[in-house]
């Protein structure tokens, strides 16, 4: 039985990876075709150094990214704390409000936000991507915080206006602190969502404006850009790098932890 | 925890917000898809789902997209149950393991793909190897139903991960303790237990499934459309809007009814009624 179910994760795994495995491939293949192997090379990851249009659509990504991910942070954070105070039925009503842009499909959203903005004249570009990425990521945020509110004990911050705490001082040393995980862990989720994010963009971008995905789509009928398989293979070892240091940490902190007490 | 007022003043840009950038848009799509283009009312554009071409598309979404949420619900299962069952430290690692995928870029693993499916793709070339005829594998519809799987596989895992860890070990110790083997203590203990986390699941992992173009466009080769590849078209080639809302209004009833079964299954609204 144990071996039945290590070759089930095996399979999974290699379900998993093998798209990587090939991705990772052909960052190093000297043909820029795909499928065909020709050589070794490393001539995609210096071209992607001087690729000017790929540095844009990065930076594009990354500040959308980091931009929809702390604004969306923020109005989740206050959404939440007020919802925290309503009752029960109306809560439940918020909660299936805030949920409206997960549950829906991405292609309506994408498509209900490009009626929206040219309704209000707003040219289509990066302010509207932006907006469209905050859109999506509010409820991921909220997904986050919530739960971990609601099991919050509100003894402490009622213990600090006991003691004379106005309610903002009150509740930034109280209760921001407590909530820091899943704030951190909304925020990274809404970034990730944003970076990943193909549809909506797609819907809410104007002409001359790119993020990653847009571009790899643009990109897909005539034959995707080396460059692009080289970017991917950076990004995916330094978030697997980022990920093994987080889990050693934890390991090495649980073993601090075992040892004093 | 504090007063009514300071409340209602922290839930007003959540309210606007709302109104702005979910409800409004969504009237924007309805009032486009029940128009014409001389701005009348209509029915036409929604009749035309009827049509043989826009029929047999979201006939084939449907099913497509039944058959790799189950795919997800059968490999996440098991899959869970492993991961759950195994000592906590290695847990953390696995699991990261399983989401680290996410972080490549899905158009290019969905391309990826591609390259393993297609006639001089990796399979085929394996198969050659030893010498074996070729396999008909890209532009199927199996290919599609792979490339679902493995986009939203997370999406079921997820939540089932969540759900399938809160269970308490001693109920499951309770169960063998009074005479049930492994299946009947999945079947009767685990799997009521899990209902929320999997219905969860199958709303992530269906709607997607149901409203993608990106997989269809990749691995069914333009020949198998989807709703959502006959809906993209009619805003980026056709530049039919009105038919393009019609299509995706009727979109939004799958949806309505998604939301209908989650908000009844919904596991936070369970945990709020028994504390």
């Amino acid at each position: 039985m144990k071996y039945i179910k290590q070759i089930y994760l095996a399979i999974i795994f290699l379900f998993l990876y093998a798209p990587i495995g090939v991705l990772i491939a052909q960052s190093f293949n000297a043909s820029r075709y795909r499928g065909h192997w020709t050589g070794v090379t490393l001539d995609w990851y210096v071209k992607l150094f001087n690729d000017t249009r790929l540095a844009d659509a990065l930076s594009n990504t990354l500040s959308i990214g980091l931009l929809s991910a702390g604004i969306a942070t923020i109005l989740g954070l206050i959404t939440c704390v007020a919802m925290k105070e309503l009752s029960r039925k109306w809560r439940a009503t918020f909660m299936s409000v805030t949920n409206i842009p997960i549950l829906n499909a991405d292609i309506v959203t994408g498509i209900s936000l490009m009626l929206l903005f040219m309704g209000m004249g707003l040219k289509l570009g990066y302010v509207s991507i932006l907006l469209a990425h905050i859109v999506f990521n509010v409820p991921y945020v909220i997904l986050c915080i919530m739960p971990q509110l609601m099991a919050l004990d509100k003894s402490f911050y009622e213990a600090a206006l006991d003691l004379g705490a106005s309610p903002f001082k009150a509740f930034t040393s109280v209760v921001l602190p407590e909530l820091r995980p899943s704030i951190f862990a909304g925020f990274l989720l809404a970034f990730t969502m944003s970076a990943d994010d193909f549809i909506i963009t797609h819907f809410t971008k104007g002409a001359g404006v790119d993020t990653l995905t847009t571009a790899i789509y643009a990109q897909l009928k005539i034959g995707v850009h080396p460059e692009m398989y080289a970017l991917s293979t950076l990004v995916f070892f330094f978030v697997l790098i980022f990920v093994l240091l987080f889990a050693i940490n934890r390991r090495k902190l649980k073993k601090y932890e075992e040892v004093l007490t | 925890m504090f007063k009514r007022g300071v409340r209602n003043i922290l839930l007003t840009p959540f309210l606007i917000w709302a109104g702005l950038f979910i409800f409004i848009p969504l009237i924007f799509i309805v009032w486009y898809g029940i128009t014409d283009e001389a701005g009348n009312f209509s029915l036409l554009n929604m009749g035309l789902i009827f049509e043989h071409g826009f029929w047999d598309a979201l006939k084939l979404s449907v099913v497509l997209a039944l058959i790799s949420t189950v795919v997800c619900l059968l490999l996440a299962y098991p899959l869970c149950l492993i991961l759950t069952e195994r000592e906590r430290d290695n847990t953390t690692i696995i699991s990261l393991l399983f989401i680290l995928p996410l972080w490549m870029n899905s158009l290019l693993s969905t391309m990826a793909w591609q390259t393993i499916l297609e006639g001089n793709g990796i399979i085929n070339q394996l198969m050659r190897l030893m010498s074996l005829p070729d396999l008909q594998l890209i532009n199927t519809p199996g290919a599609i139903v792979l490339g679902m799987v493995y986009n939203f596989l997370p999406y079921m895992v997820l939540p089932l991960f969540i759900s399938l860890s809160k269970i308490d070990r001693s109920v499951l110790e309770a169960a063998q303790d009074l005479g049930a083997n492994a299946w009947q203590t999945f079947v009767r203990v685990i799997l009521p237990l899990t209902i929320p986390g999997a219905v969860s699941g199958i709303t992530m992992v269906f709607i997607p499934a149901l409203t993608t173009f990106v997989i269809s466009a990749l691995l069914g080769g333009g020949k198998l459309l989807l709703i959502g590849n006959i809906i993209e078209q009619e805003f980026t080639f056709q530049y039919d809007w009105h038919v393009g809302c019609a299509l995706s209004v009727i979109l939004m009833i799958f949806i309505v009814l998604n939301m209908l079964l989650t908000t009844a299954f919904d596991p936070l609204k369970e945990e709020e009624d028994a504390a």
